[in-house]
């Protein structure tokens, strides 16, 4: 079932021991053995157990917060609103940047004189008893009047719509105008407008949100817990009113993110909370507190006008996305800069036109989630490609094919692609590997769909993005390697090792990586955006090269030869030329020691930059670099119950190079699945702004049973800014999945769906509407 | 609210004696004497991560009371094998690559557990409905799968060895 194709490089030029090698992630065997303690393991003497007071309307406005009967229950060591705050306002601008923020995007740590969205926090309590803070939290009372919501985000951009926060409900906008889309249309021999709409996603991480704070000897504020960013240390000292240097963040192992810890989660409520009572304070999500406490996927409403010739050609593009921020803007307008640069996908449309906007509602907040705005525009751009292809009698490849994008083009905001752009290849291996189709009957019927994408690894050019890492190698041959880089169960912490390892011709048992301290270990910014490998791991390369020179020159001198013909390999440094020479590498690097040579790094990568978008085109340069590749399935579609099953899953994608094959396949077959969650049965629902599926017995996520046979197919064209030539994978494997099974929806039955999820009910509702005609056949 | 009583369990071969409420769950209890490779991740049997081996089978120790569990034997993923003595299951999930952010891990090896002792030779189809009652959001299962085939013909080579 679990099958892994290296294909061929364009370009092997170097020649790697450890990295591409399929080896064991240092992460792996005590989490397989229920060694590896998570942040809601942790215990202190002293602890105090904390709850948060949620609100249990979407729109109201508070009168009263009576919080008398709470303080007053015994063991309740402290209670505090938004009343007890110095600064109730945190900003949260770009996780993990040191640069200035570029855009509004402060919001209330507790809800005051308003409350904008169902459950947000208007209290915390902090007890000795986990039993005792859920009493006291049934005690808070609140005094509510009622203000009207705005639910629905077209709703919220009219004119007299209830405002949310401010004086719009506009939280951004964007436009891109490139050529000349009316001449554009003029050409076309058909034009094919459609609009879709894609729902909110709940990640689901399997840990939720935990974390444990204390306040120790130094006056420093210490808190352990489940994050994608130390970083976010800077902005809770900043709430606090206390110096940077205060506040140490330390991330454990995270059980999952896929963005959903990439804002603040709980930081802020266990920073205030063991402030204040100067005692451990441990809070622990519920299931259900998690659903409503970290932002969830945007939901997008996305219409596609397209031009083209009767050979497939694009000849223009109109597009406009309307997004859904929820109450607080948190990430909206990056997420939405993502969707509105990535509109065209993988194409090359020199005739463009894009209008974004994300509107403020009164629903739950929507902030980052793996694909980050460009998986929306995935499902609408290629949909339109089948739709394309469907009209002009083009197979789904034929039509795509005539319009990828190439190395050398510019994009939708007139960047030069510079790497590799192998969709054609990715979407040609993806097809093939589906092999032989399955058979269908009346009531059963087989569909085929294919996606191609392009996404972005790296943070926007902007961001102006580094990441620090430092390589030491100690006098017994072990190697150290210290980056602040959040390890969310990637294997971001065991890449780095193996990249040390390779580096310097050590096991990689050797090496352990200190990973996730914003204090003890160099910054190293966030676990998102595809970026985690990229960024640090060129930073731990050049640490690592760094004491590998160091260590060459002082051979080379030893054994008179010059450093370039020696290698570290196996635990040995050795000359090429005369492998006589040779020594164990702790031998070297006690040797190095005893003459004074330095045996660490400190080495800080900085990614390409630029100064913005114009903002009447939208042109300019947004991203380092971007990762393309394929999925395919085969779906079979019962016409009676309107079930739809995946029977085949491949994605193939150019990742540039893989550090760890095992790694790369696991992203691209968990993508697969939790893509397929997205397409057919995953949906936050809420009516009215009040969540109505808030736990895993209502938002079905895809299980064991629902696994379809999966395929990882790797392609390396070592083109990637990365190290090695890598490309990021983690978001670029999950772009694409559920558009593709749209589209293999819309083969077997002959009609699209074009709101996600496609449910049971809606393909029956899409039979119904094509048996009675209602349906514009082309 | 009626007073709590010591329990008898026996946790991966060692008998303890617990302090539980009577509404505390299994979970609770073994998280709060440091079982914490017991993980929570849903408190209400819908995720599986909790998931312990109770007299020989597998349930959702967040929906077990504690008080009922009073007199049982359990077993954790701890008690399934360690670094030392690792099981066969635990072997193959760390060589396939089957485990990312591990948090699912605990509950799916003690799944399989319960299912290779059953049926030393499962079926595709016998995997996936023994892993149905436990939720992994990173890998997609393929892995964990691949995994447990592996393992189960580790055990079938062993055992025919040894018989």
């Amino acid at each position: 079932m679990v099958e892994t194709v290296p294909t061929a490089t364009n370009s092997p030029n170097v020649q790697l021991h450890q990295v591409g090698k399929p080896l064991i992630r240092t992460d792996a065997p005590n989490k397989a053995y229920g060694n590896t303690l998570y942040a809601g393991d942790l215990t202190m003497p002293g602890m105090l157990y904390a709850k948060v007071f949620r609100a249990d309307r979407p729109s109201a406005l508070i009168v009263k917060v009576d919080t008398a009967r709470a303080r007053a229950l015994e063991g309740v060591r402290c209670v505090l609103t938004a009343w007890d705050l110095p600064d109730r306002l945190v900003v949260t601008d770009i996780p993990g940047q040191t640069g200035g923020k570029t855009k509004n995007t402060a919001q209330p740590i507790l809800a005051k004189e308003r409350v904008r969205f169902f459950n947000e926090p208007i209290a915390l309590i902090a007890a000795d008893s986990e039993e005792i803070a859920a009493s006291a939290r049934d005690l808070i009372e609140v005094e509510y009047a009622p203000f009207p919501g705005v639910f629905d985000r077209a709703e919220a951009l009219t004119a007299g719509a209830p405002l949310v926060d401010g004086d719009a409900n506009v939280v951004a906008a964007y436009k891109i105008r490139k050529g000349d889309t009316e001449r554009g249309f003029e050409e076309a021999d058909l034009v094919i407008e459609n609009s879709f709409r894609t729902q909110v996603q709940e990640q689901a991480f399997l840990e939720p949100e935990a974390g444990l704070a204390w306040m120790d000897d130094k006056n420093v504020l210490n808190i352990k817990v489940s994050t994608q960013v130390v970083e976010h240390f800077r902005a809770i000292a900043d709430a606090l009113g206390i110096p940077h240097n205060r506040v140490h963040i330390e991330a454990m192992y995270v059980g999952g993110g896929f963005g959903g810890k990439e804002g603040l989660t709980i930081e802020m409520m266990l920073a205030l909370l063991a402030y204040n009572t100067r005692k451990p304070v441990r809070l622990i999500l519920t299931r259900e507190e998690s659903f409503v406490n970290h932002g969830n996927r945007h939901p997008f409403t996305l219409h596609y006008r397209s031009g083209v010739k009767k050979d497939g050609r694009i000849t223009a593009m109109e597009v406009r996305l309307i997004a859904d921020s929820g109450a607080y803007s948190k990430l909206s307008p990056y997420v939405l800069l993502y969707a509105t640069v990535g509109a065209p996908g993988p194409y090359k449309v020199d005739n463009l036109k894009v209008d974004s906007v994300v509107a403020a509602t009164n629903n739950l907040s929507t902030c980052a989630f793996r694909g980050f705005g460009t998986m929306q525009a995935c499902v609408a751009y290629e949909g339109q490609m089948d739709e394309i292809a469907k009209s002009l009698g083009l197979t789904p490849l034929e039509v795509r094919q005539k319009n990828f994008i190439h190395t050398g083009d510019r994009n939708a905001t007139g960047q030069k692609i510079e790497s590799a752009v192998w969709s054609e290849q990715c979407a040609i291996q993806a097809l093939e590997a589906l092999g032989e189709r399955a058979k269908g009957n009346d009531v059963v019927k087989i569909g085929r769909g294919l996606a191609c994408y392009q996404q972005s690894y790296g943070r926007i050019r902007w961001f102006k993005d580094s990441s620090e890492a430092w390589v030491g190698i100690e006098v017994d041959g072990t190697v150290i390697v210290r980056c602040a880089v959040t390890d969310i169960g990637a294997g971001q912490s065991s890449s780095l090792a193996q990249i040390a390892a390779e580096v310097l011709g050590v096991p990689m048992e050797k090496v352990v990586t200190y990973f996730g301290d914003c204090t003890l270990n160099p910054l190293a910014g966030t676990s998102s955006a595809s970026r985690a490998l990229y960024m640090t791991g060129n930073a731990t390369k050049m640490a690592a090269t760094k004491v590998r020179d160091n260590l060459l020159e002082w051979a080379g001198r030893h054994f008179q030869v010059p450093p370039d013909d020696l290698q570290l390999v196996e635990f040995r440094v050795t000359a090429i030329s005369d492998p006589a020479r040779s020594m164990p590498i702790d031998e070297l690097a006690r040797r190095c020691a005893a003459d004074g040579v330095h045996r660490h790094h400190l080495a800080m990568f900085k990614a390409p930059t630029s100064e913005g978008l114009d903002p009447e085109t939208g042109q300019g340069e947004v991203f380092p670099d971007f990762t393309y590749g394929a999925h395919a399935c085969e779906v079979a579609v019962d016409t009676e119950t309107g079930e739809v099953t995946v029977l085949k899953s491949v994605g193939a994608h150019d990742v540039g190079q893989s550090l760890n094959p095992q790694s790369v396949a696991g992203q691209i077959e968990g993508s697969a699945l939790m893509g397929q969650g997205f397409a057919l049965c995953e949906e936050i629902i809420q009516r009215n702004g009040v969540l109505v599926t808030p736990s895993f017995s209502e938002y079905l996520i895809p299980t064991s049973e629902d696994v379809p046979e999966t395929k990882a197919i790797i392609l390396e064209s070592r083109s990637g800014l990365g190290p090695f030539g890598s490309k990021g994978m983690g978001e670029p494997a999950f772009a694409p999945v559920a558009a593709s099974i749209a589209n293999a929806v819309a083969d077997a039955i002959g009609v699209r769906i074009f709101e996600l999820p496609i449910t049971s009910e809606k393909v029956i509702n899409a039979l119904a509407r094509k048996a009675s005609g209602q349906v514009k056949m082309h | 609210m009626e007073t709590s009583k010591a329990i008898k369990l026996k946790v991966n071969g060692k008998q303890l004696e617990l302090l539980a409420a009577p509404n505390s769950t299994l979970l609770e209890i073994l998280r709060n004497n440091g079982h914490v490779e017991v993980k929570c991740g849903c408190e209400k049997g819908d995720c599986g991560a909790c998931a312990v081996i109770l007299d020989g089978e597998a349930v959702d120790s967040c929906l077990t009371l504690a008080w009922i569990a009073d007199g049982s034997e359990v077993q954790t993923v701890k008690g399934i094998g360690t670094e030392a003595t690792p099981h066969p299951l635990q072997t193959a999930f760390i060589e396939e690559g089957s485990v990312q952010c591990g948090y699912c891990i605990p509950g799916i090896i003690v799944a399989a557990k319960v299912l290779l002792d059953e049926n030393p030779d499962p079926t595709d189809s016998d995997i996936r409905v023994a892993l149905s009652g436990n939720l992994c959001r990173c890998t997609g299962y393929t892995r964990i799968f691949s995994a447990i085939h592996k393992a189960a013909q580790v055990m079938r080579e062993g055992a025919q060895k040894n018989g």
